[in-house]
């Protein structure tokens, strides 16, 4: 195996204060390899990707270490070699690509001209033909009409596949992929996984694959880099690191991780990770770590090697034996009692979008008490159903029935014990927040709505409603744009929680947020629940988030239920095709770090 | 994800410029139907000079009071104002004023001007064809001015050069017309030098093609007052353009330079430049009126005026109805070259 | 282990990483918006106080006509004889009330029916455009002319149509506002509440208006100086004998080449007064761009 990607002693920089994004970043790729590097918001990870192809975001700057793809170093070259390096040497596949893919020009033209910048072909014929076979590689199809399309004409997996193709077009060494399955569903994601993986098999192609998703990483990956704080904090093969982690953060990440086939208990992890500006001294990780000594504060741990191939930032790494098996607390059923009475039925109900059904006769019950997850792809009415429930969609047919009583179609015409009663939470944190209203104001208006209360009056009730959710009060003199992503939705679950709800309804609450932000969030919905008897109906497409939270389970595929019952049942017996396609597709965490006997004695 | 923004200072009032004209119709949803939809927006636009009509109709001859009395002044006797009255229809009943002037105004009758005792259409014939010269001389002076100058701006990271066009255009900016006019004449035509004329002098019924002196500071006073729109409107959305993803991507897929900027940015930046051009057209309808008022040109604007002051309604009526179709067709095109231009609307 | 599970409920409070300090206080930290106020806060003060200070009353003949500067008058004498120097220092409260009337008038109609349409049933969306689209039709000094030409120029007529003139494109604004902020999930999270429209545009909406409504109003005031300027230099705005920066240069183009200084004077005076404006608009706009409220931390 010979090594084509050698990135040593790597720090970017802000550029006008001179703090580091990251730094001491060193690992190698040999041909055929794929690396993947696994970090939550503010690691640094993309940051270490866009360095590979010696570029820097504006405001930032690399500042020292090399970047040496098959012998080059990239970071060395002049502008016009790094323009010829970047696409031939070394590739880029975004995130986002939508926004990638210029809107004004046609796929083929944007295709060709990667082609024709490096003088990748011989004449035109010839990189027609090399589009076409990229294409065929890809699995798209390779006929001139489609080549005539513009980007939005294109569903966003082939979007994605797209921007692979154009990638690959030029045969380059290395590839970065900088999140590619982002927002794409779960079975356009396993294609894409697919994809990656033959393409860089076959053509030699070393790979650094960035994500947060620990389980895309354990499906694809040979090899991962854990960053955290603008640190590699820990680096090896994927099985020995997930099965084995050395690092308390790695282990953390790995408990936060939901299982698909294991009901187990998520921990998230205590404060967020520092921003450049407020990277603590010594240890990054200090702060939140269980295991923390006097010594980590003071002195920056190096990275050490501890076992072949796997090196450790940490410098209790030896001490320290942590199997994530060991600390899953997995736990048993939960005891949902079937014949307490249904408190929300839907009968019938079928929601209509301009015309066309989104959703089609569907007919579930919500008991008091349990949690009922609905899941689905984008686009199979699990959203619009749950806007239906709370009067946000009027357009529908059918009957909602809240304790019997038959709900009508929109939230103003109801009466105000059911507004109070049925409360929702939304899936963007950056949109469910009034940026211009303090916390205060807003966690206080549905009291002012519904009971008057307002101004002083309302204080004590705000900061009690803050602090259930796990927030000190003086939270309620801070506007949105100061809380991160986590701190937004846990607000937005104080506001619905002020009024002493009975039903909550979660429309995919956690998946714009890291997966140990995620994880508290999901152990504060269950001490919620505990407190207060409430019940749930958690919207998600995310089959192992479901495993860890719900009692029964939804599933819907193109607008009609396909199965349902318990959520046990469901995942590890389904018996819809679509319920099976969807449980393999899910990439998993678990053959690394729950062993088969272990599976079988936590389920009943 | 660290809260470093992504857009410096620059971006300024630039994007209030863009801003203000996102309500197009590139951010409504115009599913395929595109025919459909300029057919759509041509009702509109006939429907609101139809409006406007009304509005002119209202506003010079059935107001409250006589029409007849305030055209003539206090000291006309009965009998001029009844002939008055008896010539222009001003006894009948509103509506079938209304319905007779707007059937002469659609067959392009706009009856007899009042103090020049002719057709209202000779008296305006020649002048709207010169108002139609300074207008078309200043799109020509500015559209390629603007467009050159803004993206040499925007492409260019010279904070100086960038400063000094930014200070020039704000100035000119702010600066009503007439002064910008009266800047020119007294640097040109009156007290520093002293090369041009202050006051168009062009013999009755000549063209002001033969004799371009004229032409040179009403043209210069329109162009140096809508220049300086275009010109931020290209630098910004030039610079907004730069910085989307797909240009990122470009340089990351290792692209020249030059083909970024011609495939990937001037055609995406062209956009709000196009609806921005057209409607600078419409705002030149309203800005002969002051121009030539300034420098004596005799174009349609100097008709406007004059004939306010001697309250020449035919005239008032006819010039107000003729700039207001300047003006609703000018943003009429705006909109539909913006359709034309965005490919996500193109091709539904 | 267990300390950390534990804590993992509390976390401390973030430190403020913004300040919050009120607009007007970002704004006047700005460069442009305090060059602006340096311009145009003298030429205010002048057109407030002028006619404390100026030496003889607006109307008074001092000299010949069109006499150049003396020491009775120190910027000489206009085309009747007057005073230039105190015509001018007389001349700037029209333009003054007129403009800030104008302005304010057109944004206050502006927001509400931009409010409304923004979010509200389709039919009366359209109505409010529709009649904003009207108004629109005519370029702003035509409507003006037309109404003025035959109601005659009554100053109370001039600054209600010169709103009328804004109204409709500052409507188009808050409209667009309104529009993106009620499709966000805090507004439906208030709909679900079962809240009131008037509620929400009122609490959620208006906060967000702030700041384009700041930088709006600073141009439409710019435009208001100027459009009032003209008319009355086109002779349609304030009388004589009255004293007024438009009217003045109209009266004294004539003796442009002999006797520059009236029309220089009021030049001047209207130009620095509307740069100032125009870059206090500018220093606003500079300050709350990227203001966007949903950047992420």
């Amino acid at each position: 195996m010979s090594r084509v990607v050698e990135v040593a002693d790597l720090r970017v920089e802000l550029a006008g204060s001179g703090l580091d994004i990251v730094d001491e970043v060193s690992f190698g790729i040999d041909a055929a390899e794929i690396v993947a590097v696994v970090g939550e918001s503010g690691s640094g990870k993309t940051t270490v990707g866009a360095a590979l192809l010696g570029y820097a975001r504006h405001g930032a700057r690399i500042a020292r270490g090399s970047v040496r793809v098959d012998g080059v170093d990239v970071l060395a070259l002049g502008p016009e070699a790094l323009r010829a390096a970047r696409g031939k040497l070394v590739a880029y596949v975004p995130q986002d690509p939508a926004t990638a893919l210029n809107p004004a020009v046609t796929i083929g033209v944007q295709l060709v001209e990667a082609l024709k910048a490096h003088d990748e072909c011989a004449g035109q014929q010839e990189r027609r033909e090399r589009v076409r076979q990229t294409l065929a590689e890809v699995q798209l199809p390779d006929d001139d009409a489609f080549l005539k399309r513009l980007p939005h004409q294109l569903s966003g997996g082939q979007k994605q596949r797209v921007c692979i193709a154009m990638a690959v077009a030029c045969r380059p060494r290395c590839i970065v992929f900088d999140e590619p399955t982002t927002g794409l569903d779960v079975t356009t994601q396993a294609h894409v996984l697919e994809t990656v993986r033959t393409l860089c098999a076959t053509h030699g192609i070393a790979s650094v694959y960035i994500t947060h998703d620990l389980a895309v990483v354990a499906t694809l990956a040979h090899r991962v880099l854990v960053t955290y704080a603008g640190r590699i904090v820990e680096q090896g093969p994927c099985e020995a690191v997930f099965t084995r982690p050395r690092h308390p953060y790695t282990q953390r990440l790995v408990a936060a991780t939901p299982h698909v086939h294991v009901r187990q208990v998520l921990e998230g992890i205590a404060g967020s990770a520092p921003a450049p500006r407020r990277r603590p001294q010594g240890c990054s990780f200090a702060p939140r770590c269980a295991f923390a000594e006097a010594r980590c504060r003071e002195l920056e741990p190096p990275l050490t090697l501890v076992a072949p191939g796997q090196e450790v930032r940490c410098v209790r790494a030896e001490e320290l034996s942590i199997t994530p098996r060991a600390s899953l607390a997995v736990v048993g059923e939960s005891a949902s009692s079937p014949a307490a009475a249904p408190l929300v039925e839907l009968d019938n109900v079928t929601a209509y979008y301009g015309g066309v059904a989104a959703a089609r006769d569907v007919s579930f019950a919500l008991h008091a008490g349990e949690c009922l997850a609905v899941v689905g792809a984008s686009g199979s009415g699990k959203t619009t159903i749950a806007r239906t429930i709370v009067g946000l969609h009027v357009d529908r047919s059918g009957a909602i029935r809240l304790d019997g009583e038959e709900l009508p179609r929109a939230a103003k015409d109801r009466p105000l014990a059911v507004r109070q009663a049925l409360q929702f939470v939304f899936q963007n944190p950056y949109g469910s927040l009034n940026p211009r209203r303090s916390v205060g104001d807003i966690v206080a208006m549905p009291l002012r709505h519904f009971a008057g209360i307002r101004g002083r009056e309302a204080l004590p009730r705000v900061e009690e409603a803050l602090e259930r959710v796990s927030l000190s009060p003086a939270f309620a003199q801070l506007y949105p744009g100061q809380l991160s992503g986590g701190e937004r939705q846990r607000v937005a679950l104080a506001r619905a929680m002020v009024c002493e709800p009975r039903i909550l309804i979660c429309d995919e609450i956690t998946s714009a947020l890291d997966v140990s932000v995620q994880a508290s969030i999901v152990r504060l919905l269950e001490r919620l629940r505990a407190e207060s008897g409430l019940s749930m109906l958690f919207i998600t497409h995310n089959l192992a988030l479901v495993r860890a939270l719900a009692d029964r389970v939804v599933v819907m595929q193109d607008g009609r239920i396909v199965e349902s019952g318990d959520a046990s049942d469901v995942l590890l017996r389904a018996s819809h095709s679509y319920t099976q396609r969807l449980l393999r597709d899910t990439p998993r965490l678990e053959p690394l770090t729950i062993n088969q006997h272990e599976v079988k004695g936590a389920v009943r | 994800m660290s809260s470093v923004q992504a857009h410096g200072p620059e971006l300024d009032a630039g994007e209030a410029v863009l801003a203000a004209l996102a309500p197009a119709p590139a951010r409504r949803h115009i599913r395929g139907r595109r025919h459909l939809w300029i057919v759509q927006r041509l009702a509109v636009a006939l429907a609101t000079l139809f409006a406007i009509s009304i509005l002119v109709f209202a506003a010079t001859q059935a107001l409250p009071g006589d029409p007849a009395r305030v055209i003539l002044g206090h000291d006309a006797t009965r009998a001029q104002l009844a002939d008055l009255r008896a010539q222009y229809g001003f006894d009948k009943p509103l509506l079938t004023q209304y319905a007779d002037w707007l059937k002469g105004a659609v067959t392009g009758d706009f009856g007899q001007s009042i103090s020049a005792h002719q057709a209202v259409t000779t008296v305006l014939g020649d002048r709207l064809t010169n108002s139609a010269i300074l207008v078309l001389l200043t799109m020509l002076a500015i559209v390629p001015l603007a467009l050159v100058v803004g993206t040499v701006v925007a492409v260019r990271a010279d904070r100086a050069m960038d400063h000094a066009v930014t200070v020039v255009a704000l100035v000119l900016n702010a600066l009503p017309e007439f002064v910008i006019g009266l800047g020119l004449v007294m640097l040109f035509a009156t007290n520093v030098l002293k090369v041009l004329p202050a006051v168009a002098l062009i013999p009755p019924g000549a063209s002001p093609l033969a004799h371009p002196s004229n032409l040179v500071l009403p043209v210069a006073t329109l162009a140096l007052a809508t220049a300086p729109y275009l010109i931020r409107l290209v630098r910004a959305s030039v610079m907004e353009v730069l910085q989307a993803e797909y240009v990122r991507m470009a340089e990351l897929k290792g692209l020249h330079r030059r083909t970024i900027l011609i495939r990937h940015v001037l055609p995406n930046a062209l956009i709000p430049f196009i609806q921005g051009a057209a409607l600078t057209l419409a705002f030149l309808a309203g800005g002969v009126v002051i121009v030539e008022y300034l420098f004596a040109y005799p174009g349609i604007g100097g008709a406007l005026t004059q004939a306010v002051t001697s309250r020449d309604v035919p005239v008032i009526q006819a010039v107000t109805l003729i700039l207001a179709c300047v003006y609703v067709g000018a943003n009429l095109l705006a909109d539909v070259l913006v359709v034309y231009a965005t490919p996500k609307l193109r091709r539904g | 282990m267990s300390a950390v599970a534990d804590a993992a409920g509390r976390s401390a409070p973030a430190p403020a990483t913004r300040e919050r300090t009120g607009l007007p206080r970002r704004v006047a930290r700005n460069r442009r918006a305090q060059l602006g106020v340096a311009l145009a806060g003298p030429v205010v003060l002048l057109a407030l106080l002028g006619p404390l200070l100026a030496p003889h009353a607006p109307t008074v003949f001092v000299g010949r006509p069109f006499e150049g500067p003396s020491s009775s008058a120190p910027l000489g004498t206009d085309y009747l004889g007057q005073d230039v120097l105190s015509r001018l220092l007389w001349g700037g409260r029209s333009v003054l009330w007129m403009s800030l009337a104008a302005t304010f008038l057109g944004v206050a109609v502006g927001v509400w029916a931009g409010l409304v349409a923004g979010y509200t049933r389709r039919s009366i969306d359209a109505a409010i455009m529709g009649v904003s689209d009207l108004v629109l039709g005519l370029p702003q000094i035509v409507l003006a002319l037309l109404f003025v030409s035959m109601l005659g120029p009554k100053l109370w007529l001039i600054v209600v149509l010169v709103a009328a003139a804004h109204a409709p494109r500052v409507a188009r604004l808050t409209r667009s506002v309104t529009l993106e902020v009620t499709r966000r999930e805090f507004v439906e999270a208030a709909e679900v509440l079962g809240v009131g429209r008037w509620r929400i545009r009122i609490d959620e909406v208006l906060p967000n208006l702030v700041t384009p409504l700041a930088v709006e109003t600073g141009i439409r005031l710019t435009w208001s100086i100027g459009m009032i300027a003209a008319i009355s230099f086109l002779g349609f705005g304030i009388q004589p004998p009255n004293a007024d920066w438009g009217l003045m240069i109209n009266e004294n183009r004539t003796g442009l080449s002999v006797q520059p200084w009236p029309v220089v004077g009021a030049v001047l005076c209207i130009s620095v007064f509307a740069i100032g404006v125009n870059l206090i608009a500018e220093g606003i706009s500079r300050t709350v761009a990227g203001d966007d409220g949903r950047e992420a931390p």
